[in-house]
């Protein structure tokens, strides 16, 4: 059988109609001739030949693949039934579009934070090189957003490793392309030579880095572009090549530009320009990290050698690890940090997904929401099956006498399940596209202007899996149930029963009613996961955090390019914050080297009277007189610090916390005492005297509990240690843009070269909540949607139950049952599907909270009062929703309802 | 009119031998679907007859097959009809499907008929 004669079958039927026709005029012709009456020998001819239908059909049979030509037939009678019923469709369509879109849009991302290998050449050779067991022993500077390695140590490593056939290291920096006023920033890299021939990516235009760019104390070092960059900025000229950019303010000769698909090495990041290791002492001049033992910045890849394993490379790197640990060992270290430090081991870890930081914090958020959308999707199955289950039982009688006369079940469950699949398959498709929506609405949520994220969106063979496994396993979940069932009744019982009987069997009504509490225990699950994570957001939101959020503006100025010798800023320094605190509309303005809650922080050991305490770390800050005031936080005791006394000259001061007091001089009054930095020994340690205590404030992060902290006065730093930068808190009740131009103004009066940053507090709050707020925007979202849905299945099995038993409410009413006594009744039943779905719902509930402990605060995973809240509110509405029925069966007209049937 | 003694041979024919005969038939020259029937029933002195219902099906699966070739004319008295002919292909495939009947006879002959 030819596939043209399967196209042309009906055209090939109308052929044959036209030759059996042909040899019945001929045959009745030679009957005539053979002397019978024209319809005689109409009717003998027509005997002879048989049944022409038969025929046809045998040879229709023979042209065609009767499995493809029944589905397309099946699929035609499922979009007549869609048509017939669009409110159905649109229904079932919408949900199952919301349900396999949510789950797409979470799989999408997951996809390509955690699943997706890095696209550079053979990701699965990459691994990284890291410090196996890190904890305690890694003292200093950590800045990157990546401080595995430090410089030193990773010269080293890339001279003495064998088990690489290359290797790189790399960090991450914001270069300021502006020269003066407020900042712009492009996201930075600094790479060491063999960085691209690593990881093989090659340029779009012009050429990557190699390691001949990469020598120390490069002047004029080359910059590679990124794609986005290269639009943005460039608008995709190839002109670009050969054109130099300003980065810090050094000018860099622009040498490629990376293909799009190329975003680095950290997944949820993207770059924008990439230049040599070795002009890192251009930006940071002096403070050039490249020669500190203790300045953490680096991390570095390899890529193994072809016969090489992560165990053998592991094995290796221990073994070459001891010398190159004693090699670069700093000379603060003492004692038990210098023991840890000796005994650090290296390790290669599996490199070939990237490194993310997005990653870490978002992954199990991730999963979670992915179980969160799966339930959702589920209950939408539930549903819909219910409502299938309605339609089926509505054409038993059809099915019964198909049955009857000879259709296989077989056949007719396939055509029942080719409507559902139909569904599901628009419901897939639309969710698909829904998807690309959602999926770049969750990005831009997770995007702040202080963390731009970039997660790269593309479709591959994994998402399109996920949605087609998806949709048929909605399709079978809703559609094959309630077509087996419609299919399994013997067709004369279906007959006899649909005609008469006043109640359905429990059997029959009994896999409906459990459907509904299913649905109304995972909706349980989900509201109380959305509660559990709005209130924890809600108890983060409106904790003390000893600071005020409202009217604190931050400015961060950048003084680099001023020139100004470090002995020199504090007095600059000090000018710039009296110049702001008079502004108008500035209320107060203090120095404050840590902002809370930024993240950033700085710690150390303290000495109380010669002796170190048990758990001696303490997070410092350096502050001018005001800062408590700008921020809201009271002193308690004691007195602020004073520029007029608390000067270079005078005895070193500090101000500590609550929970200092509490630690350390066990609750008794500190003024007057004091402690020291521990610092190595030959190093002088400054006596630190306590001149007041402030309430406790947050430090780098709301969720942690109050630490202790000391502060100094700005006006005692060493000018030895002041770097170019200055930060400052201003607090006012002016507009926002109002207090940046003026600020921004009046720092361009004392030096046009400063840069200037702002960021208000409250924003810096907002972002540092962000993982919460996606979990209790996302989960409140999806726990409403299915107490909806639920409620919405509950209504329809109610409704359902009062028309099915129209003729028992009827009797019952015309035997006395009064209005009151039906509602009860109703109720009741829908009383007692609701109780065990929020008792199933419960225990589930509370074992499903305990996997997302770690994303709550301030609450037990099985907080009774949100589970007592979410069951209460999930309740009300459904019991709500049931009414509507019960009050419909009240309504009855007995005599209405008898004669009916 | 059937032979007396010989009553016509009625039902299903031995599989596959329709086609045979179809063929047989066709290398006298082009017919139609009718006289192909009459033409069977006729040489073989009306003892074999053929089932009109289902004479199509399988002119339709030796078309399919390319043994055969359709297409439309004229019958004898002037009625349009659907003939068929027989294929080069078609024409190697009576010559086998003869041998292969000989063959069958022989086979069942030295059964039913030993020497």
């Amino acid at each position: 059988m030819s596939i043209k004669r399967f196209f042309y079958r009906s055209r090939w039927d109308d052929e044959r109609a036209r030759e059996l026709e042909a040899h019945l005029a001929i045959e009745t012709d030679d009957n005539i001739a053979r002397g019978m009456a024209p319809e005689d020998a109409r009717l003998a001819a027509q005997r002879k030949l048989g049944n022409r239908t038969l025929v046809r059909e045998q040879i229709y049979q023979m042209n065609t693949i009767s499995l493809l030509d029944s589905a397309w037939r099946d699929f035609r009678y499922g979009l007549r039934l869609l048509r017939l019923n669009p409110s159905f469709a649109i229904v079932a369509i919408l949900s199952l579009a919301l349900g396999v879109g949510a789950n797409t849009a979470i799989f999408q991302l997951l996809d390509a934070v955690r699943l997706r290998t890095l696209p550079v050449n053979d990701p699965q050779q990459l691994v990284e090189v890291r410090i196996g067991d890190a904890t305690g022993g890694r003292t200093g500077s950590f800045t990157s957003r990546r401080p595995m390695l430090t410089n030193p140590l990773w010269e080293q490593i890339r001279d003495h490793q064998q088990a690489f056939s290359s290797a790189f290291a790399y960090s991450n920096v914001g270069f300021n392309l502006t020269t003066g006023g407020e900042a712009r920033y492009a996201q930075g890299v600094w790479a060491s030579g063999e960085f691209f021939s690593t990881l093989g990516v090659p340029a779009l235009i012009g050429r990557t880095l190699t390691s001949d760019d990469d020598r120390r104390g490069c002047a004029a070092p080359p910059a590679v572009i990124g794609y986005g960059f290269w639009r943005r900025e460039y608008a995709g000229s190839p002109s670009a090549i050969g054109r130099s950019i300003m980065l810090d303010g050094h000018s860099y000769d622009i040498v490629g530009v990376m293909p799009a698909s190329f975003f680095g090495l950290e997944v949820g990041r993207t770059f924008d320009v990439i230049v040599p290791l070795c002009a890192e002492p251009l930006s940071r001049g002096a403070r050039s990290n490249l020669d500190k033992p203790d300045s953490w910045f680096l991390a570095a890849f390899g890529r193994l050698k072809p016969d090489w394993t992560i165990e053998r490379a592991t094995a290796h790197l221990a073994a070459i690890s001891p010398p190159m640990f004693q090699t670069t060992l700093p000379t603060r270290y003492v004692e038990e940090e210098a023991k840890r430090y000796l005994n650090f081991k290296l390790q290669a870890f599996a490199a070939g997904t990237g490194v993310s930081q997005l990653r870490r914090n978002y992954e199990s958020p991730l999963w979670l929401l992915l179980a969160t959308t799966g339930l959702v999707l589920l209950i939408a199955c539930a549903n819909l099956a219910n409502l299938m289950l309605a339609r089926a039982t509505a054409r038993e009688r059809e099915v019964a006498v198909r049955l009857a006369i000879g259709a296989s079940r077989g056949r007719i469950v396939r055509q029942m399940l080719a409507e559902s699949l139909l569904i599901a398959a628009i419901g897939a498709a639309s969710g698909a596209v829904l998807a690309q929506w959602l999926s770049r609405f969750l990005v831009g949520f997770l995007n702040t202007d202080n963390n731009q994220i970039f997660v790269a969106l593309a479709l591959d063979w994994r998402i399109f899996a996920f949605t087609s496994a998806l949709a048929v396993a909605t399709c079978l979940i809703f559609g094959l149930m309630p077509a087996m069932r419609a299919t399994g009744t013997a067709p004369g019982l279906a007959m006899k029963s649909g005609s008469r009987g006043s109640t359905d069997t429990r059997e029959r009504f009994g896999l409906r009613r459990a459907l509904v509490v299913v649905q109304v225990a995972l909706s349980l699950v989900l509201v109380v996961g959305a509660l559990l994570f709005v209130r924890s957001l809600r108890n983060l939101m409106t904790l003390d955090a000893g600071f005020a959020q409202d009217g604190i503006v931050i400015a961060n100025l950048d003084l680099r390019r001023t020139g100004t010798p470090s002995e020199q800023l504090p007095p600059v320094f000090e000018d710039i914050t009296t110049r702001l605190a008079s502004l108008p509309g500035v209320l107060s303005a203090a120095q404050a080297f840590i902002v809370p809650v930024s993240g950033s922080g700085w710690n150390n050991s303290i000495v109380i009277n010669g002796t170190k305490p048990k758990s001696a770390v303490v997070n410092f800050n350096s502050v001018s007189a005001g800062y408590f005031k700008t921020m809201g936080t009271p002193i308690l005791r004691g007195r602020d610090f004073d520029d007029r006394i608390d000067t270079a000259a005078s005895a070193k001061v500090a101000i500590v916390t609550e929970s200092f007091v509490k630690k350390y001089f066990e609750g008794q009054n500190p003024i007057g005492q004091a402690f020291q930095i521990e610092e190595p020994p030959g190093v002088p340690r400054p006596l630190y005297q306590i001149v007041g205590v402030a309430k406790d404030t947050k430090y780098t992060d709301l969720r942690e509990p109050f630490g202790p902290i000391g502060f100094f006065p700005s006006s005692q730093a060493d000018p030895k240690d002041v770097a170019p930068f200055l930060q400052v808190v201003l607090r006012s009740n002016a507009p926002l843009t109002t207090i940046t131009s003026q600020v921004s103004a009046a720092v361009t009066n004392v030096n046009r070269s400063i840069v200037l940053q702002f960021q208000t507090m409250q924003s810096q709050v907002r972002d540092s909540l962000l993982r919460e707020r996606l979990m209790a925007t996302l989960s409140g979202f999806f726990g409403a949607l299915a107490g909806l849905i639920a409620t919405i299945g509950l209504y329809g099995v109610m409704s359902y139950m009062v028309a099915r038993r129209r003729n028992e409410i009827g009797i019952r009413m015309a035997l006395g049952a009064d209005r009151r006594d039906v509602v009860r009744m109703v109720m009741r039943e829908a009383g007692v599907l609701l109780g065990a779905g929020l008792i199933v719902g419960g225990v589930m509930a509370v074992l499903a909270a305990r996997t997302a402990s770690t994303l709550l605060f301030g609450l037990h995973p099985g907080d009774p009062a949100t589970l007592a809240m979410s069951a209460i509110a999930l309740a009300a509405v459904a019991m709500l929703a049931s009414y509507l029925p019960a009050l419909r069966a009240a309504r009855l007209e007995p005599t209405e309802a008898l004669r009916d049937e | 009119m059937p032979k007396r003694g010989m009553p016509p041979i009625h039902g299903d024919m031995l599989q596959g031998t329709l086609d045979v005969l179809i063929l047989k038939t066709l290398a006298l020259g082009p017919a139609h679907g009718h006289a192909i029937a009459y033409a069977i029933e006729r040489q073989s002195d009306d003892v074999l007859t053929v089932e009109h219902g289902s004479l199509y099906p399988a002119l339709h699966r030796l078309e399919d097959r390319e043994w055969i070739a359709s297409f439309w004319g004229t019958s004898e008295n002037n009625r349009k009809a659907r003939y068929y002919r027989l294929t080069p292909a078609g024409r190697k495939q009576l010559t086998e499907q003869t041998s292969r009947w000989d063959e069958l006879v022989r086979a069942v002959n030295r059964i039913l008929k030993p020497a």
